[in-house]
């Protein structure tokens, strides 16, 4: 089972996330949206919104850092293990917290009102519980880390999902014998990866930085076009 | 010189009945749907009101349009790009469902189902979205239909800037006026720059203004970039909807439904060639009260042989030259000046002018001592203040505003004298700078308003730009995947959300 879960997993729920993705894409771009519900009630949303999205975001970029930077690399940098331990618990903490707050605002915002009820389907709720779920296992860790500061239980997690993006077929041997709340947090991660295309969270991948560098602000689009068979 | 053509449309003001004809077809052909019942892509306002949304004249709340930077650039009021992105996760300037009003229906089964009581049963009002309860309707696209509310209310209407309006409430002194709105299909529009999806865009070929539904994200920036609030985010797709000008009518050289249907037959249609390259000079203009005659210098004159000379050249169809010169807008706004923009303080340059209403002189006492100079009553003496006017069509400058009154007054004078009194009466014509000719044009085009001088619609050209054997054996107007209707019931990226009353609860 824990071979499983550590090692064949993740690589469904990659698999799952890129190709579920990239065919809702390519198949159903209009269902391809943010689906904001500010419209229907202001109340809440702006403050909940804002602190969920800052803080997801930092811990998904902290997370992505932190598991993903080669370990020769962080050697090399002379970054050690204890100070990015104690970097990843309190701004983790910090972002944590924020979206803990957001999120509870969000879900309270999306249970209780009646207008956002009646409109959220049943994966908007899903997903949002799960985040929040992940999120108080995330924040229990924390607990743990603090026990030992000195950074080498993550980096036995830093080598798990380095084997993964490496195709190492021990991947799973580096998490054995890691505390349960470690082990759920992952497994909850990776379910998370695996609805990912099938919710709302695919808007993430339409982040409009694009929007930054756009030439001008007017779009104009013409018809012409050469055609394919020039006239003789 | 970059030539293009845009379609216009003009707004008789003064022949405006308000029967909302123009707002029911339109919503029976485009929004009597799921998310967007509380949308009007065109709706009629009674002036002087505070509108639909509320107060969405008042940039100042709502940070719509455009603002000039101290630069002499402009920028979205809602922000720079960044300032955009950075209001992502939550929108400030976002009106909420409420200030349109909660779309509702009856609860008409209870009619017949209700048992025997003393009172007879009563078809109670119930929200559209939740499905709960309404006790009380508060609002919605005609609120204020025919002076509805009380005057404290209405008079927070953004229009009365600078106008003593207290003397407006009595009942005497009261006016009233219809503004029947829909998109504006602007040369400059907010909503285009304002989307960070890239999904909105401006058709080289026409003008119209499009949001691209596959391209969409929902980010909802546009509604509050839009002045006018004429960008609707449909909460049940999560995109956002606009007036689509009913392009596919328009490309078969037919009018928009809403023009079509006007029982008033105050809607003109026709082609405008301008001057893409002058748009932001138009636009940056510093002082406001320009903006007005600024738009006016976007225009090219389609009787210059050069401007023709230059469109062919850039590729505009001998049938939209030709639509061009026959205009009814450019003659209602170029040569006899009598429509102006909505609001052209936003800095948009807005595409659908309005003629102001004449209205009935003030006093009745005073009619007959008004010094009528060939029969011509003095405009000031007008029941709607020109200030009012000149705040919703020129920004606040007057002389425009009273120009093109005279002119309509003008032409009723010198039409009395032609058809009752058998004489041509010059010195009318004279005194408001038209010719006779004008005149009979002018009214033949205002008051008689045959259909085909009213719209003058050259048909598309897809010859030039689609190849009609990639075209064989697709779908028509579809959005979604494939040939599918883009509802999907089920399916594997999300299922139908909502529950219609025609789905049935209880």
């Amino acid at each position: 089972m824990h071979g499983f879960i550590f090692g064949i997993y993740p690589y469904i729920a990659l698999s799952v996330l890129l190709i579920g993705s990239i065919a809702r894409y390519e198949r159903d771009p209009f269902t391809w949206k943010s689906s904001s519900s500010q419209l229907l009630r202001r109340k809440q949303l702006i403050f909940g919104s804002v602190l969920f999205h800052v803080g997801v975001l930092t811990i998904f970029f902290g997370h992505l850092f932190g598991l993903l930077t080669p370990l020769p690399l962080i050697e090399a940098l002379g970054i050690s293990h204890e100070a990015k331990q104690i970097l990843a618990v309190v701004v983790g903490g910090v972002a944590g917290g924020m979206a803990l707050v957001g999120g509870i605002i969000l879900i309270h915002r999306r249970l209780i009102d009646p207008r956002i009820h009646a409109t959220s389907s049943a994966m908007d709720i899903i997903i949002l519980s799960l985040l929040l779920l992940q999120l108080c296992l995330g924040l229990l860790t924390i607990i743990i880390s603090v026990q030992n500061i000195d950074g080498v239980e993550m980096v036995k997690f830093m080598q798990w999902a380095q084997a993964i993006f490496t195709f190492d077929t021990r991947a799973a041997s580096y998490t054995e014998g890691a505390p349960l709340l470690f082990q759920l947090h992952i497994f909850l991660g990776l379910t998370v990866f695996t609805l990912f295309p099938f919710s709302r969270l695919v808007h993430m991948l339409s982040v409009p930085v694009r929007y930054l560098w756009r030439p001008g602000y007017q779009i104009v689009r013409t018809r012409k076009h050469s055609p394919k068979y020039p006239v003789e | 010189m970059k030539i293009r053509a845009q379609i216009g449309m003009v707004l008789n003001l003064d022949k405006c009945i308000g029967c909302h004809t123009c707002s029911v077809t339109c919503k029976n052909v485009w929004t009597s749907r799921d998310g967007v019942e509380y949308a009007w892509f065109n709706n009629v306002e009674t002036k002087p009101g505070i509108g639909y949304p509320k107060d969405w004249e008042n940039q100042k709340r709502w940070n719509g349009g455009w603002e000039r930077t101290k630069a002499g650039k402009i920028r979205p009021k809602q922000g720079a790009k960044w300032r955009i992105l950075a209001n992502i996760f939550g929108n400030p300037n976002l009106p909420e469902i409420d200030d349109y009003y909660e779309p509702f229906t009856f609860d008409y089964d209870h009619l017949k189902s209700a048992p025997e009581m003393e009172a007879f049963p009563t078809a109670r009002p119930r929200s559209l979205i939740s499905g709960e309860r309404i006790e009380k309707i508060k609002w919605g696209p005609n609120w204020e239909e025919i002076l509805g509310g009380e005057f404290s209310k209405r008079s927070k209407d953004y229009n009365f800037e600078g106008i003593q309006k207290e003397m407006y409430g009595l009942y005497e002194q009261t006016f009233m006026m219809y503004l029947p709105r829909l998109c504006e299909h602007c040369l400059n529009p907010a909503c285009v720059s304002a989307c960070p999806s890239g999904a909105i865009y401006k058709r080289e070929e026409d003008g119209v203004v499009l949001i691209d539904q596959e391209k969409c994200r929902g980010w909802r920036m546009c509604v509050s970039a839009c002045p006018y609030k004429k960008i609707y985010y449909n909460w049940s797709s999560g995109k956002s909807e606009k007036c689509t000008f009913c392009y596919p009518r328009l490309e078969s050289g037919l009018p928009t439904v809403c023009s079509e249907t006007c029982v008033g037959r105050i809607r003109y249609i026709g082609v405008m060639l301008y001057d893409a390259d002058k748009i932001a000079e138009a636009a940056f203009v510093e002082n406001e009260k320009d903006l007005y005659e600024a738009q006016l210098g976007v225009f090219l004159d389609p009787n210059d042989p050069e401007v023709i000379a230059a469109a062919r050249a850039e590729g505009i169809p001998e049938d939209w030259i030709k639509g061009a010169r026959n205009s009814p807008i450019w003659k209602m706004a170029m040569e006899w000046k009598i429509a102006f923009p909505l609001h052209p303080e936003y800095r948009t340059l807005p595409m659908v002018w309005y003629v102001p209403p004449l209205s009935p002189i003030q006093n009745a006492a005073e009619a007959g001592m008004i010094a009528a100079e060939d029969g011509m009553p003095d405009v000031k003496s007008l029941r709607i203040p020109v200030q009012y006017l000149a705040n919703l069509l020129t920004a606040g400058d007057e002389a425009p505003v009273v120009s093109a009154l005279e002119r309509m007054l003008a032409m009723r004078a010198y039409m009395r004298s032609k058809t009752v009194d058998g004489v041509i009466n010059l010195g009318v014509a004279k005194r408001v700078g038209m010719t006779p000719l004008q005149i009979d044009e002018m009214y033949q085009l205002m008051a008689i308003a045959n259909y085909e001088d009213r719209f003058v619609i050259p048909t598309t050209h897809r010859e030039v730009v689609e190849d009609a054997y990639d075209l064989r054996s697709e779908c028509g107007f579809t959005d979604g995947n494939g040939c599918s209707a883009g509802v999907s019931s089920g399916k594997l990226f999300g299922s139908k959300k909502h529950v219609t009353p025609k789905d049935g609860w209880q």
